[in-house]
């Protein structure tokens, strides 16, 4: 082999454009983001505009290549240039982002052309605005709702107030509100007294998110006792938003205020040994991919780097495949399950885990529906004006499901698996349930 | 802990692709990691095995006959032709979408730019629009896809002096979509039947592309449109078509992005998960570790390096396109394992002064033993354990020869297939 290079200096991710490239802070200054490398590498393939399932349904969206590349150079040439509105029609899938061959990082290129439109373009006093604001900042509202869950979940639901929430919020009152536990997973977690295993070398620092913690502790609870069964001791250090729902409104500012409280504390339990593990595909591709291209913050490098999906995690560093080959799932879960792949899954290249992990195990069998993508991106189909758009796109999805074997659902995305309910009624569980069934009493 | 697997494929496109399937149908553990989407989407869908001689000459009639004519480093002198063979044999098995397995002889295609191309294997839908067939021909653009000039197209068929009549029309297609559509937006509205609004009223754009299509037919007996009919179920738009419309209906072979590329690759990802191989996409593999054996490479998620390990190895990265021959300044090299890569020291050595010259870099690739080893600068296999296969090989200029395809398939499955025995 020849010396002439270190093979481990490659890095495709980063596009050959000779010139050093640097992400810069999106805020609080942001004439200062620098995306030109990218724009550079594009080579006009289109091959993302064929990946986009927005510009699939709506001939209107200009598409990928013309959001990140083109409007970027735009941008460059003219001072006076106004980020296109079509931006806010862009679902923040990520589809272009993955597809890309030549790397170009679109989705850097979209959270900034959107943060900058909705900063300098879009009325903070116009009715999108708020209603945006208030979907992405769904912690808030879990959070108060949590306190009445019973009654939250009673009064979200009921034909009045969502009459009243589409007529003045534009919210579809098609959509059922998410159901909020009756108890925490921050509640039973501290009721339970916190971690059963102690371990001085095999720690996993658990981001939760808002969702598992507020709606499904069922997943969390059951990430927790997998762990635990491979001898992990599990932290649960203090956590905010991962901030998906802020980067997808355009609302950078309270994304990074969240991202900042993450950053620390995550960081200290990376210090004392752990790897971070999240449930939820968007929790994880947020902390290890969009955290570092948009913020600068002390130690959101590291965090990037120590970050898993944790059935991804098991995989790499346990047994979890071996164990559930031997292993036969009775009782509830023992079902044929349609598996659909979250687009922000697929982005981290997790998009056949499920299938794969479960392809063995007895009891059950789970059927993948393919590729196209469930159209509710998070809060995106959560806006009347998009919501026609979002079944639209989701049809394809939820043909195959009823094509499919299964009549329960799989995913690893919440918002998906509220699609997934919605257009199919089918009950909807998470792979580590799954996991649990299989090798847990 | 790594990943493990008997086979590891390194790069989804055609090769890798190719190489995995093989592999699987010899009954191996095979993972096939790619980075990103490959030139499948960029591609034709027409599947070349040998269109030119690397002297230019041709269109080939027999590509295979042409093949002990090839220099000794070409990737098909390197197999032998009955391996050519079986590899495409495996193809027609694998993808029963297409078409052209009954015969050697090439066949001979119009393209978006009017010319007349040969080539190997052609999708079930481009089988209308042979241009042996001597039946008149009419074809059919629409306004916002300028990539298509049908009367253009028409033009030069005729005057390359093609055995049948031709005529080209320009329509608007039904909803008047905007200029920049994708081709996934017309595939869509195609394959549902989707509505759009014509003349104030809500249509299904098939029925009402149907209305504009019928009296622009006149004695034609076959109707060719753009590549965009239809994305999962291009039959079934296709037959929905031929049977209000009365005539064959063919797609002429797209310029990128290609709907028929796209199909071809979903379809091979299909028979791989059939044939029960596990794959992964988004991210790159970035290095290795080993000596004599390549033993792990290692995935790069962001900053976490994710180790996989396997008995044998593929490389199948691609060429100059796809990223797995890069080149700086000074060197033209394989960036994961650092292959060798014969080129000249001097870089204006790797251009010809003329634009469409013969330029060195088209043949640019890593030169293996006929294991399809990749050798180093002495001769002597990289690694026992490494095979390469497809663009990132050398000795070949498949742009120029229209051998793209075929290389790949005939590569893909010969190291598939030698790596899966290896491996048990
Ligand atoms: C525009 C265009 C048109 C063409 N038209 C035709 C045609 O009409 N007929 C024909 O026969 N051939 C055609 N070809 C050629 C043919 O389609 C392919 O180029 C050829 O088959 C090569 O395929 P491949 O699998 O070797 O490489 P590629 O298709 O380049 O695939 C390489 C794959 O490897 C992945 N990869 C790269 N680096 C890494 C890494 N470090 N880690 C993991 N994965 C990695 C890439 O993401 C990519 O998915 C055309 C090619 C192009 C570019
Ligand atoms: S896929 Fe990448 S290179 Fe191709 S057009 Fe889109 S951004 Fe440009
Ligand atoms: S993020 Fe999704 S919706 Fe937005 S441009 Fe990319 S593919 Fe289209």
């Amino acid at each position: 082999m020849s010396d002439a290079r270190d093979p481990t200096q490659f890095d495709p991710v980063v596009p050959n454009t000779g010139e050093e490239y640097e992400p810069l802070e999106v805020f609080p200054d942001d004439e200062d983001f620098d995306l030109r490398p990218g724009a550079d590498s594009c080579y006009k393939c289109s091959t993302c505009d064929t990946n986009c399932p927005v510009a699939e349904v709506d001939d209107d969206f200009p598409g990928p290549k013309f959001q990140g590349p083109e409007q970027w150079r735009l941008k460059q040439t003219d001072d006076d240039y106004e980020i296109d509105p079509s931006i806010s029609e862009c679902s923040n899938c990520l589809r272009c982002d993955t597809s890309c061959p030549s790397g170009v990082n679109l989705a850097q290129m979209h959270n900034t052309a959107r943060g900058e439109y909705v900063d300098n373009q879009m009325s903070k006093l116009s009715v999108k605005y708020i209603r945006n604001r208030i979907l992405a900042n769904y912690r808030t509202s879990a959070y108060f709702a949590s306190m009445f869950p019973r009654t939250a979940n009673f009064f979200m639901n009921f034909g009045p107030v969502r009459w009243a929430m589409e007529k003045v919020l534009h919210v579809p009152s098609e959509r059922e509100f998410p159901e909020f536990a009756t108890q925490t997973f921050r509640q039973w977690w501290s009721e339970r007294g916190g971690a059963k295993v102690h371990s001085d070398d095999k720690k996993i620092a658990y981001f939760h998110g808002c969702y598992s913690n507020y709606n499904t502790p069922e997943v969390a609870k059951a990430l927790v006792r997998i762990y635990e069964h491979f001898g992990y001791e599990v932290m649960v250090p203090p956590q905010k938003c991962s901030g998906t729902p802020m980067f997808a409104n355009g609302m950078l500012d309270d994304a990074r205020r969240h991202a900042e409280t993450n950053v620390e504390e995550l960081t200290a339990a990376i210090e004392e040994g752990a790897d971070v593990v999240a449930s939820c595909t968007s929790c994880s591709m947020a902390l290890r991919n969009e955290y570092p291209e948009l913020f600068d913050i002390d130690g959101i490098d590291d965090l990037a780097a120590h970050t898993y999906d944790a059935v991804e995690y098991l995989r790499i560093h346990t047994d979890v495949r071996q164990e559930l080959e031997a292993a036969e799932v009775s009782g509830e879960l023992e079902e044929e399950f349609a598996y659909h792949a979250p687009c922000h899954a697929r982005n981290q290249g997790l998009e056949r885990q499920a299938i794969e992990l479960f392809r063995d195990l007895d009891g059950v069998a789970v059927e993948d529906v393919g590729e196209s993508c469930s159209g509710i991106s998070g809060t995106y189909g959560w806006k009347s004006e998009k919501y026609e758009k979002s079944m639209e796109i989701g049809s394809e999805m939820f043909e195959h499901m009823e094509e499919s074997e299964g009549t329960t659902g799989m995913t690893e995305c919440p918002t998906c698996a509220s699609q997934m309910e919605h257009g199919t009624g089918y009950e909807v569980r998470h792979p580590l349930e799954l996991i649990e069934a299989a090798l847990i009493d | 802990m790594a990943i493990e697997s008997d086979v590891l494929v390194i790069g989804g496109g055609l090769a890798g692709l190719s190489s995995a399937i093989s592999a699987a149908r010899e009954g191996a553990d095979v993972r096939l990691v790619t980075y990103k989407q490959s030139t499948l989407r960029q591609a034709s869908g027409l599947i070349d095995v040998l269109g030119y001689t690397p002297d230019g000459e041709g269109p080939l009639t027999d590509p295979y006959s042409a093949i002990p004519e090839l220099p000794d480093e070409h990737p098909y002198r390197l197999l032998g032709e009955d391996t050519v063979r079986e590899a495409m044999s495996m193809f027609d098995e694998v993808v029963d979408t297409y078409r052209g397995g009954h015969t050697d002889t090439n066949a001979l295609l119009p393209t978006y730019g009017g010319t007349v191309k040969p080539t190997a294997r052609y999708p079930d839908g481009a089988a209308a629009g042979l241009a042996s067939d001597d039946r008149d021909l009419l074809l059919v653009g629409f306004e916002a896809m300028p990539d298509f000039d049908a009367p253009h197209v028409a033009a030069h068929l005729e005057a390359a002096g093609v055995p049948f009549d031709v005529r080209g029309e320009t329509i608007q297609f039904p909803g008047d979509l905007q200029d920049d559509a994708k081709v996934t937006r017309y595939a869509k509205l195609l394959e549902k039947n989707g509505p759009v609004e014509v003349r104030g009223r809500e249509r299904g754009a098939r029925d009402a592309l149907v209305e504009r299509l019928n009296p622009l037919i006149e004695d034609e007996k076959r109707v060719g449109l753009p590549a965009v009919l239809g994305d999962a179920d291009a039959a079934g738009v296709r037959a929905a078509l031929e049977a209000e419309l009365g005539v064959e209906v063919f797609e002429v072979p797209a310029t990128p992005p290609s709907l028929p590329g796209v199909r071809l690759e979903d379809r091979l990802f299909e028979a791989f998960d059939e044939a029960g191989g596990n794959f992964e996409s988004g991210n790159p593999v970035v290095s290795f570790d080993g000596q004599n054996r390549v033993e792990t490479v290692y995935v790069d998620k962001q900053s976490a390096r994710i180790p996989y390990s396997a008995d044998q190895f593929v490389l199948a990265t691609g060429g100059l396109v796809g990223k797995g021959v890069e080149s700086d300044r000074e060197h033209v090299y394989e960036p994961i394992f650092d292959c060798h890569v014969e080129h000249s020291e001097d870089r204006y050595d790797w251009f010809d002064e003329a634009v469409f010259g013969d330029h060195p870099f088209a043949g640019f690739g890593v030169d293996p033993d006929t294991e399809l080893r990749p050798l180093d600068s002495g001769g002597s296999p990289e690694f026992e354990n490494l095979r390469a296969a497809g663009s990132v090989l050398g000795g070949h200029d498949f742009a120029a020869e229209k051998s793209g395809s075929g290389v790949s398939i005939a590569t893909g499955y010969h190291a598939g297939r030698l790596a899966a025995q290896e491996a048990q």
